[in-house]
């Protein structure tokens, strides 16, 4: 059912979407925050452009965005998919310890910060262009997939792709020449690490229409820790 | 072998006339200083492993043993100290950080005892709490600035939701994994038996602990541990924690040695990870951002529960609360500088933040100065020590109080100040569980009760000696406080007066 959501703050939003039982599809949306925050199972369909935290604690279902999508996409996510058509702000998936998010295009600062896993748990998100400074920054689990298929000429990442990472793993695509900090080894992608991957590369051309095998033409870089406690400095007891 | 330059700070007294050599020193202790000679038939000691935590006192049936305070001492100097000395020793022989557990031990002033209350005499009869009732209850949260009617008149009574709780006090967040699960278990109990909260800290709430969630305050930080949509909804309320008054500025940091078990499970992240909160949350730059995460919890719990967001007792704190108070936030805690911790640099423990009891009183004047103070209720914590602390408090201007050293001294706690070792003999700051079991969630769970039952009698006296029959009527009545060996400023400061005047 379609809902007309423009010129409606962000609870009655969310009131609407709880009234409409397992789907429903937002039209004419514009910058309003929190849409679908802690919900499950749903399929929420939204035109236009949500604010920041969009799907935060997102438990299940699948959010689709056909535009952008500000700040804090998917913050502390625990499970279920998020699909933006567009591009996203800063601080996608913080947190997040479950579930995926695939962007078609970049990603602004911080993505996938602090981003977990843990169990069955593993969180997955795709970004098809480039990302911001802060990559994967903290990161203690879950696949950061970055396809760099922007076509801006800038970097994939921004600086300090990494810090303090401590679990999971990065995917670069053409990452040469990048600088990466002391915590992480880097590595070309094996057949394994592509395999992989794999499932979730062919989600995101499935979802946006690309071309797997130019994808898959170039090689990929792996970002892993070198330790899983990358803060164990020396104390000495008082 | 290099030579050792600290000396035992303790020294362990056996009275051999007493000794049996039962051997119960050397299975209590944890840190291995007590062990048998056969060749003599004597127990030994070696001091440079203890950390007068008392546990072999307490234990010693025939009386034997007392630690006393090494009497090998360096020369004295005011300004280089022993323990300063120390220290440089222990950074020189290591290159380390220097690490400490719970909250500030220096002699910094303590404004609490700087302060008295006041009593009636003659024109206003105090009254006895055996004989008439007394209220402490309180409710914390949001509160409307004037009574609003409907169209029919009548008043208007959906009040932002609210925390019940039956004395001002309640116990502050310790994660577990910094504590132990039977100490939780005796904090949940406790809670739910009086009518007050516990805080789960930032470890998440392990499964068990759901069933006292209409008691217990789950915290959200920045590392996340644990969040989900479960979590959030199990608690009564929700607590972003943006800083400690034990280490403001620095986030915190439980080593991957100490993430095994069940602690793994309830912060859902993989054993032998470090658990690493950053921080800064790193979507937190401003008030504004603040505001998204309160009603980003708040859409997600759709405003069934009261938003409380901590910070720590730092220099523009009354600025800091102004901002929380417009951020949608319903209840600002605020944490002095001599709360505890499971574990902090000793010097940003030492060094960092500013006495909680002139963060309440300047914040609490600048909530009312400009109008907001309804719009939240104030907790405080770092170092609340009694009744009387309480009641201080509460005519300072806060609606209750955070307290958790107190409360761990009532689990048996001795405070020893070595959480950040995981080998608490009293079974609190530990998660082995042959030192877990010694806490009994039985007896524990009582003590609490007990200690608070005490403090409620206590606070009622307080009441009932200044007239007042209301805890309500107390809250920001500075004119029941009066300062001794208070500077101008002090004074000042605190809205209070000097004795006398």
């Amino acid at each position: 059912m379609l809902i007309d959501v423009s010129g409606l703050g962000f609870s009655e939003i969310n009131s609407l979407i709880r009234a409409q039982g397992e789907s429903c599809h937002l039209t004419g949306c514009l910058s309003q925050r929190f849409i679908g925050a802690g919900m499950s199972y749903r399929e929420i369909t939204i035109d236009g452009t949500p604010g920041n935290a969009l799907g935060a604690y997102l438990n299940g279902g699948e959010i689709t965005v056909n535009g952008n999508a500000q700040d804090a996409v998917g913050d502390t996510m625990n499970d279920g998919k998020i699909i933006i058509n567009g591009h996203v702000g800063d601080a996608v998936g913080y947190a997040m310890r479950g579930g995926e998010i695939y962007v078609r295009d970049s990603a602004g600062y911080r993505a996938g910060i602090h981003m977990k896993q843990y169990k069955e748990k593993r969180p997955v998100m795709v970004i098809g262009g480039r990302t911001g400074s802060f990559l994967g920054e903290y990161q203690a689990g879950g696949l950061i997939i970055v396809l760099g298929l922007h076509k801006d000429g800038k970097p994939i990442v921004g600086n300090f792709p990494g810090t303090g990472m401590h679990g999971g793993k990065l995917f670069l695509r053409n990452a040469e020449g990048l600088s990466f900090p002391a915590q992480v080894n880097v590595n070309e992608a094996t057949d394994e690490d592509m395999a992989e991957i794999m499932p979730y590369v062919e989600n995101y051309c499935k979802y946006f229409g690309a071309d797997i095998s130019e994808i898959m033409s170039s090689s990929f870089t792996v970002v892993t820790p070198n330790s899983k406690n990358p803060y164990k400095q020396l104390y000495v007891n008082n | 072998m290099a030579i050792n330059y600290v000396n035992p700070e303790f020294e362990v007294v056996r009275n051999p006339n007493r000794c049996i050599a039962c051997r119960v020193c050397e299975r209590q202790c944890s840190n291995g200083v007590h062990s048998f000679d056969p060749e003599t038939g004597t127990m030994m000691a070696d001091e440079t492993k203890c950390v007068d935590c008392q546990r072999c006192v307490a234990l010693c049936p025939t009386r034997a043993l007392k630690i006393v305070k090494n009497e090998c001492q360096l020369r004295e100097n005011a300004n280089w100290q022993q323990d300063t000395i120390y220290e440089i020793y222990k950074q020189a022989g290591s290159g380390g950080v220097l690490l400490s557990s719970m909250g500030n031990p220096k002699p910094l002033p303590v404004y609490w005892d700087k302060i008295l209350i006041n009593a009636s005499q003659v024109t206003n009869p105090p009254i006895d709490p055996l004989r008439e009732p007394m209220e402490t209850k309180v409710f914390l949260g949001k509160k409307p600035t004037m009574p609003e009617r409907n169209p029919d008149g009548s008043l208007k009574t959906d009040l932002a939701p609210q925390l019940e709780l039956s004395m001002p006090v309640m116990f502050s967040a310790m994660s577990y994994g910094s504590i132990s699960y039977n100490a939780h278990e005796s904090l949940a109990r406790a809670a739910e038996a009086l009518g007050i909260y516990y805080n789960t800290g930032e470890g998440g709430l392990h499964e068990d602990f759901y069933k006292y969630g209409a008691n217990t305050i789950v915290q959200v930080a920045s590392g996340r541990f644990g969040v989900h949509e479960d979590y959030l909804s199990a608690g009564a309320a929700i607590e972003i924690k943006m800083g400690q008054g034990a280490k403001p500025g620095i986030g915190g940091h439980l080593p991957g040695k100490k993430i095994v078990g069940d602690v793994s499970r309830t912060r859902m992240i993989p054993e032998g990870s470090d658990a690493i909160s950053p921080a800064p949350h790193h979507d937190i730059y401003s008030i504004e951002d603040l505001r998204q995460l309160v009603y980003s919890l708040k859409e997600a719990t759709q405003y069934t529960k009261p938003v409380i967001v901590k910070v720590a007792a730092v220099h523009n704190i009354a600025a800091i609360a102004s901002g929380i108070a417009r951020s949608g936030a319903d209840i600002i805690a605020i944490d002095g500088f001599r709360g505890g911790t499971g574990a902090a640099p000793t010097r940003i423990r030492d060094n960092v933040g500013i006495p909680i009891e002139l963060a309440l009183a300047s914040v609490d004047q600048r909530l009312r100065d400009e109008g907001i103070r309804n719009n939240v209720s104030l907790v405080v914590g770092g170092s609340i020590r009694s009744a009387s602390d309480v009641v201080k408090a509460v005519a300072l201007g806060a609606d209750a109080c955070y307290v958790a050293t107190a409360a761990l001294l009532a689990l048996g706690c001795h405070l020893c100040r070595t959480c950040h070792t995981g080998n608490c003999n009293w079974g609190i700051a530990t998660q082995k569980p042959e030192l877990v079991k010694r806490l009994n969630p039985d007896i524990g769970s009582q003590r609490l009760i007990n200690l608070m039952t005490a403090w409620q009698h206590e606070i009622k006296e307080l009441m009932g000696g200044m007239g007042i029959n209301s805890i309500e009527a107390l809250r920001g009545n500075r004119l029941m406080l009066r300062g001794v060996n208070l500077n101008e400023k002090e004074l000042e400061i605190l809205g209070i007066s000097h004795a006398g005047e």
